[in-house]
């Protein structure tokens, strides 16, 4: 099983990210291989709809589950659709929470942002 | 005393900004148009209108204004995510073989539509918004009113601009959004004259640059109302003198103008001074516009 | 590091000039002003502080190489912005490109390009003690929350150690707004007693709600309408708003400001008043971290 969690930068000592859609890396974690591997979140560049790509991203990569402090709704609809579950991240370390999610210790995480996307305008 | 009466071989398109929020942009435009014998008033700033709260129109007729939004058929999509990864807005994504589009984020540019080599996507129309026109004594009322979350005001500007009927022997006066972003500028466009709102305070000036610089850019002639006015020396008025820009009037710091503001009324229905102030300003701006008309600048 | 937002929903409450008085009552060695669209904190924030400046990059914009262009008018015809025009030759008109990329796909001879723009400019401002971060949009830029986003990180990158930061909002509540909402501790409102202030507090306290950040509401100017003043006390006490004060309009305090100095920084009573909102704010923003 692959977890996707948004980091710091593409280091395993980084921390994770407060941002989902404007991260600057996701770290892609096999659970069965124990392998790790960051990809730079291109959606951090978007103007707008940053979470949507991001999204895409995840789904591309294959993740079954996301670790995330945060998510917004528009990037939770890509989420559901793609069969990702997600998982509310404590505190800002990587391994801890990627441990923490395999001992079954993350809450399902539940409350989801509305979007507000409204740039071009003021 | 009765303002200068505009007829119809004067082409009076007013537009009133300011660099931020809250100077007295509406105040400005609700209150001349209330003083002019005809007006046209024309609240741009779609994302928090406010004139309609002070002229209270009845009865306005409410128009929809869409665009387009893309429609995709299951049937014909074949997933080849062209159009997802055209898109510069992310307003497409395609998962477990469906494509999605997010309608908030897109901008209606019509790209995926004329990409997809399967046809699969089609246009439908969307509401971003409604024009609504009403009248209230001798003005005409406009309003555009931009629903939450969406992506651009810009469309219902346009639409806005081309529904209100402009005319000729009317004052018609743009309210314009804050700030000199690109709704701003879609308001001016097509404007003859601008009259900027500044604060006293260095804020202020910092912000009417910034303002001035964009109708400069513009070619636009304009003019300055100092609001809230005080009795010390006032940065917005030596930036204005500095460069050379025509100070219209000054209207003073008032508690009772505030007040009266605050709760929506028209100050020059319920005050003379004020009436009597507002139809001079309203007189130096219909003599400055004439004049640029007559130079031709 | 622990994050306080000011927002006002509407422009022109006060917004700045209290933010000002936070950052010199809390002696704040980190604050920031998101209010990329007309940025206002730092003529009050004297800086002799060196500064590093990055440019902000933002939608790209078309251009059309005339050497190639062979005025067939597709792009024209295409442009769904009103954004090409033609007096002699196709051009782009650089405000009203949307950055779309349609004109770029539709041109037989391939003539047009997408060009990054700079949209504005990053400023982070540092003396070793305090760390400044702001910007400036160019005007005519869609805002978006990445540039508010990128000047708070600016902040958080070069100002690690510290332990409380005070950011200065946008107004509105779009993008740029729960941009600056996104990770910050608690949010302060200084609503205006007016009805259209009254409007937009309500609509940014709805936006901080849903995010689930505590928040709290001053009145600027109370004495403009006390009757409105009271409305607004009485809607935060229906929703359980904490409110944190009121602060008297006071002339002193346009001469302070525009003598570049804050309403804390001379005797006056709209700056009496912000020192008593000031303590009741850091009251609730130490409970959220006893909570935590």
């Amino acid at each position: 099983m692959k977890i996707a969690i948004p980091v710091e930068d593409n280091k395993i000592e980084s921390g994770v990210c407060i941002s989902f859609g404007r991260t600057p890396y996701f770290m892609f974690y096999d659970v069965d291989t124990k392998e790790s591997s960051f990809v730079y979140n291109s959606a951090a560049d978007s103007q707008g709809g940053a979470g949507i790509k991001a999204a895409q991203l995840i789904v591309d990569g294959k993740a079954e589950v996301l670790l995330t402090p945060r998510c917004g709704q528009n990037a939770a609809e890509v989420l559901q659709a793609g069969n990702v579950k997600m998982f509310k991240t404590v505190g800002t370390s990587i391994m801890g929470n990627i441990q923490d999610f395999i001992a079954g210790k993350l809450a399902v995480l539940g409350e989801i942002h509305e979007g507000f996307h409204n740039h071009g305008g003021r | 005393m009765k303002a200068s009466i505009i007829t119809e071989e004067d082409s009076m398109k007013i537009a009133v900004l300011s660099g931020k929020g809250g100077t007295g942009k509406t105040l400005v435009s609700v209150n001349l148009a209330a003083v002019a014998d005809k007006a046209v008033y024309i609240d741009c700033d779609v994302e928090e209108p406010n004139g309609y709260l002070f002229f209270k129109p009845q009865n306005p007729t409410v128009e929809e204004i869409t665009v387009e939004m893309p429609v995709v058929d299951y049937e014909l999509c074949t997933g080849c995510r062209k159009c997802v990864d055209f898109c510069k807005f992310n307003a497409l994504a395609y998962i477990s073989g469906k494509l999605k589009i997010f309608e908030e984020v897109c901008h209606s540019c019509g790209g995926c539509t004329l990409l997809c080599p399967e046809n699969a996507l089609s246009e439908k129309k969307k509401v971003i918004g409604t024009v609504q026109r009403g009248s209230s004594g001798n003005v005409s009322v406009n309003t555009g009113i931009l629903n939450v979350g969406e992506a651009s005001g810009i469309p219902l500007i346009k639409a806005l601009l081309q529904e209100s009927k402009i005319e000729k022997d009317a004052l018609n006066i743009i309210d314009c959004p804050p700030g000199s972003a690109c709704i701003v500028m879609e308001s001016i466009k097509d404007v003859d004259y601008c009259v900027l709102v500044a604060e006293p305070t260095v804020f202020g000036v910092h912000n009417l640059k910034m303002v001035y610089e964009l109708v400069s850019l513009f070619e636009k002639p304009c003019g300055v109302v100092l609001n809230k006015c005080l009795e010390d020396a006032n940065p917005a008025e030596a930036f204005c003198v500095e460069n050379g820009i025509k100070i219209l009037g000054k209207i003073p710091f008032d508690k009772v103008l505030g007040t009266i503001n605050s709760d929506a009324e028209i100050i020059v229905s319920k005050n003379k001074e004020y009436r009597k102030m507002f139809n001079s300003l309203l007189e130096t701006i219909t003599k400055e516009v004439r004049n640029e008309t007559v130079t031709g600048s | 590091m622990k994050q306080l937002l000011v927002l006002s929903g509407k422009g022109g409450t006060g917004k700045t000039t209290i933010v000002s008085a936070f950052i010199k009552l809390a002696n704040a060695k980190a604050y920031a002003d998101c209010d990329v669209d007309a940025p206002n904190l730092h003529l009050l924030m004297q800086q002799k502080m060196s500064v590093e400046k990055k440019d902000y990059y933002g939608m790209g914009k078309a251009e059309i190489d005339s050497n190639l262009c062979i005025s067939c008018g597709k792009c024209k015809t295409y442009c769904k912005f009103d954004a090409i025009t033609f007096q002699n030759e196709y051009k782009v008109d650089f405000f009203a490109c949307e950055g779309c990329g349609v004109c770029v796909e539709v041109c037989p001879v391939n003539a047009i390009k997408m060009l990054p723009a700079v949209a504005g400019t990053q400023m982070l401002f540092s003396d070793g003690e305090q760390v400044f971060s702001t910007a400036q949009l160019k005007m005519g830029s869609g805002t978006s929350g990445r540039l508010v986003t990128e000047v708070k990180k600016a902040m958080q990158a070069k100002a690690q150690q510290v332990e409380l930061a005070i950011i200065d909002g946008s107004p509105g509540i779009g993008c740029p707004v729960i941009a600056s909402l996104s990770g910050v501790d608690m949010v302060l409102v200084v609503a205006e007693p007016s009805i259209s202030g009254i409007s937009d507090m309500k609509r940014v306290i709805k936006a901080a709600q849903i995010l689930q950040i505590l928040t709290v509401v001053c009145v600027n100017k109370y004495d403009a309408n006390l009757s409105k003043t009271e409305e607004i006390e009485a809607f935060c006490e229906e929703m359980a708003v904490p409110f944190v004060g009121r602060i008297p309009f006071d002339v002193m305090a346009v001469k302070a400001i525009n003598s570049g100095k804050t309403i804390v920084d001379i005797d006056c009573p709209s700056g009496r008043a912000v020192k008593d909102v000031y303590e009741n704010t850091i009251k609730r923003f130490k409970k959220t971290e006893e909570k935590t």
